[in-house]
């Protein structure tokens, strides 16, 4: 529905009121393009950016959702082309039947594919086949003139908009390589690591094994056991990998919704008590090691996914996720990281450990080789914003970054330091964009 | 742009000089101080010392002229505050004039001069600045009532007035904007030790504009529209207001 309307990140955290219009056809984005006002015009997906990226205060926002046909499947090449409101829910429940999985899935299935393309978001494979934008063959985007360009991977403006976070255009289609797989199921091998030592020595170890490697970190921990951790690593499960009673049916993709969390949690819920109960019972409740279990992509890929509107549980205050990657050889710094983190007892869900493989040609793309983590805070503690602060500073001496998808609260100066290829996007931005028409709250923010 | 944990990046103080206003800036921006502050005052050695205090705590201070008796002047000022830089997350009406009392209900000049300042330019500056911030589709206004405004008492019911108006009016205006993303705080403190109340005596529950300082940010912070400062005011008021006129009146407040 189109109208004045407060949107929020995942988050939840500060909101803005812009002008939200519902994606209609080109004809129509190109008038919004054209007649943009002073606060100018952004795109939005399903809103999984935690902070501000998909938010554009006093100006118009396009709700990308309601375009989201498949426009062209080749079962052969793999090649897909589609809307950018296509989620890649819908791409997994369309395209799996026919043995075409995603090349990239993150923790969630609920992202358009526009909004990946913006974020130029990762998963647990990027460490052997990159980030989203290497998976992109072509896509259309609507410029700030009014013009619709298709880009390929060969221009700049291309990489300037894989993780350019819908600063450069609206996508409005994008034609994919997805992968090629015989089953919905993964063969899955999970270890306990005891500590941070032995979690880094295993994936340092045997990543390259694996298509899929993610570590879920309890950060209470204390002592001795610092960095305790559940390893969980697989591949795309082939025919003959599976029990026979799932054979005929191995392309089969449903995954089911077990609960939508109401918006009545209280703020504090989340406290370190009840968060470390539940960080030790999920540590006990992993296997010390196990080899070759099958489990659902959506059980291996999307676990909180089965909660809708999970965000909830954080109460009104809402949350912020922090995400930073630290290159190889900072082991001290991720370290001191997690000490900092045990040590101010932050209430926090499990934090995400994995291993980035090298970084896209995207001057904005996040990921850099190195080690990436990921935690969930609850706005509140007065301990939060100091400690954040902290944790930035070892961040950027060891010559890492965090991530603009999730980020709520960094400063202009943070994130030109952590991008050492800002200015050269600017560049190209401003070449694309001169009035700079396409913006968001992010955007103003951090002076992007 | 506030942040996710409300840091704000841009400032505005328009009564540049008041002490409750400027204890509030530092309150806000502890945690950042990479944050651009616009004092709007009259021009002179308050105002150059209350931004040499700002900058002495690493925040970016500029000076704009501002008079409350003249609409050109305050429209000039907003105008300048809001166009000299990014977003404005919050801004602070915190000028007013107290005076002479016993005056100033005896003496028209008197009386309309505070009515100029108190209600009059809140008023106007209230009408451009929420213009300015729906523009900007958030941002927050803090504006500096009284509990002199809850319940008119014989020895300052002049200034009461002025604040009941003003009250009234951001009151309404919080409801009026809430659903543009901006939140308006009426804050309402008790006697308060300044500049602004020097030589009188001190009510009971007299506060520092440091303790109201903290009440306006945990206000803010938390999304309210009202506060009391001391917060224990709020009940204090609520007995005030219901008492009988021959009791109240008798009342040594």
């Amino acid at each position: 529905m189109n109208g004045r309307r407060a949107l929020r990140g995942w988050g939840r955290t500060s909101p803005s009121v812009a002008m939200v219009h519902s994606a209609g056809d080109d004809a129509e984005l190109v008038r919004l393009v054209t007649d943009a006002g002073p606060r100018g015009v952004l795109a939005r997906g399903l809103g999984r950016s935690y902070g501000d990226a998909a938010q554009n205060g006093g100006g118009v926002v396009v709700e990308m959702t309601a375009r989201h046909r498949v426009l062209s499947v080749d079962d052969q090449t793999g090649l897909v082309e589609v809307e950018a409101g296509v989620s890649l829910d819908q791409l997994m429940r369309q395209l799996l039947p026919l043995g075409l999985f995603v090349p990239v899935s993150p923790g969630t299935r609920q992202v358009t594919v526009g909004g990946a393309v913006a974020a130029d978001i990762h998963g647990k494979n990027h460490h052997v086949d990159g980030s989203f934008g290497r998976h992109v063959v072509s896509m259309d985007l609507l410029c700030a003139d009014g013009t619709i360009r298709t880009l390929t991977p060969e221009s700049e403006l291309f990489w300037a908009t894989v993780g350019g976070m819908g600063l450069t255009g609206l996508v409005l289609r994008a034609t994919l390589r997805m992968k090629k797989v015989q089953s919905a199921y993964c063969l899955v091998d999970t270890e306990r690591c005891a500590n941070l030592d032995d979690l880094l020595g295993r994936m340092t170890e045997g990543d390259h094994r694996y298509t899929y490697s993610v570590a879920w970190i309890d950060c209470l921990a204390r002592g001795s056991s610092l960095g305790r951790s559940v390893l969980t690593r697989g591949w795309s499960a082939t025919i003959d990998q599976l029990p026979p009673a799932l054979r005929d049916h191995a392309l089969d993709f449903r995954p089911r919704q077990l609960a939508v969390a109401p918006p009545i949690f209280p703020s504090g819920l989340l406290n370190r008590a009840t968060v470390a109960a539940f960080n030790e019972a999920w540590y006990r409740k992993a296997p010390q090691e196990r080899h070759g279990e099958i489990q659902s992509i959506a059980a291996f890929f999307h676990p909180l996914d089965a909660v809708a509107q999970w965000n909830h549980i954080y109460g009104p205050k809402g949350f912020l996720q922090y995400q930073f990657v630290v290159p190889f050889g900072a082991e001290d710094t991720l370290r001191r990281c997690i000490q900092l983190l045990s040590d101010a007892g932050q209430a926090s869900f499990l934090a995400v450990l994995k291993r980035f493989g090298p970084s896209s040609a995207g001057h904005l793309s996040f990921p850099a080789p190195g080690w990436t983590l990921a935690l969930d805070i609850p706005i509140g503690a007065a301990v939060l914003g100091g400690l954040l602060d902290r944790l930035d500073a070892e961040v950027m001496a060891a010559g890492g970054r965090e991530y603009l998808a999730k980020d709520s609260r960094l400063s202009a100066s943070q994130i030109a330091a952590m991008y050492p290829r800002m200015d050269e996007w600017r560049d190209v931005r401003r070449a694309a964009d001169p009035r700079g028409v396409f913006t968001s709250d992010l955007a103003r923010r951090l002076g992007l | 742009m506030k942040d996710a944990i409300g840091n704000v990046q841009r400032v505005v103080v328009l009564g540049g000089t008041s002490e409750i206003a400027l204890a509030t800036v530092a309150k806000l921006t502890a945690q950042r101080r990479d944050v651009q502050v616009t004092l709007a005052a009259r021009p002179g050695e308050r105002r150059a010392t209350a931004a040499a205090t700002l900058e002495a705590l690493g925040l970016q201070v500029s000076e704009v002229d501002f008079e409350a008796a003249d609409r050109t002047s305050y429209e000039r000022a907003i105008s300048d505050a809001f166009e000299s830089g990014g977003d404005v997350d919050v801004v602070i009406v915190a000028f007013g004039l107290l005076g002479d009392q016993e005056r100033a209900w005896r003496d028209i000049d008197t009386a309309l001069e505070q009515v100029q300042v108190n209600f009059t330019a809140a008023v106007g500056c209230g009408v451009l600045v929420a213009d300015r911030l729906r523009k900007q589709g958030h941002g927050a206004i803090i504006a500096m009532s009284s509990v002199a405004g809850e319940r008119p008492r014989k020895s300052n019911f002049m200034y009461g007035s002025t604040k009941a108006g003003m009250d009234a009016f951001y009151t309404g205006l919080g409801d009026a904007i809430e659903k543009d993303g901006i939140q308006v705080l009426v804050v309402r403190p008790g006697f308060v030790r300044s500049r602004m109340t020097d030589g009188l005596a001190a009510a009971p529950l007299a506060q520092t504009p440091e303790q109201v300082a903290d009440v306006i940010v945990a206000g803010l912070l938390a999304g309210r529209h009202t506060v009391w400062a001391p917060p224990a005011m709020r009940w204090v008021m609520a007995v005030l207001r219901h008492l009988p006129r021959p009791v109240f009146t008798r009342l040594p407040v």
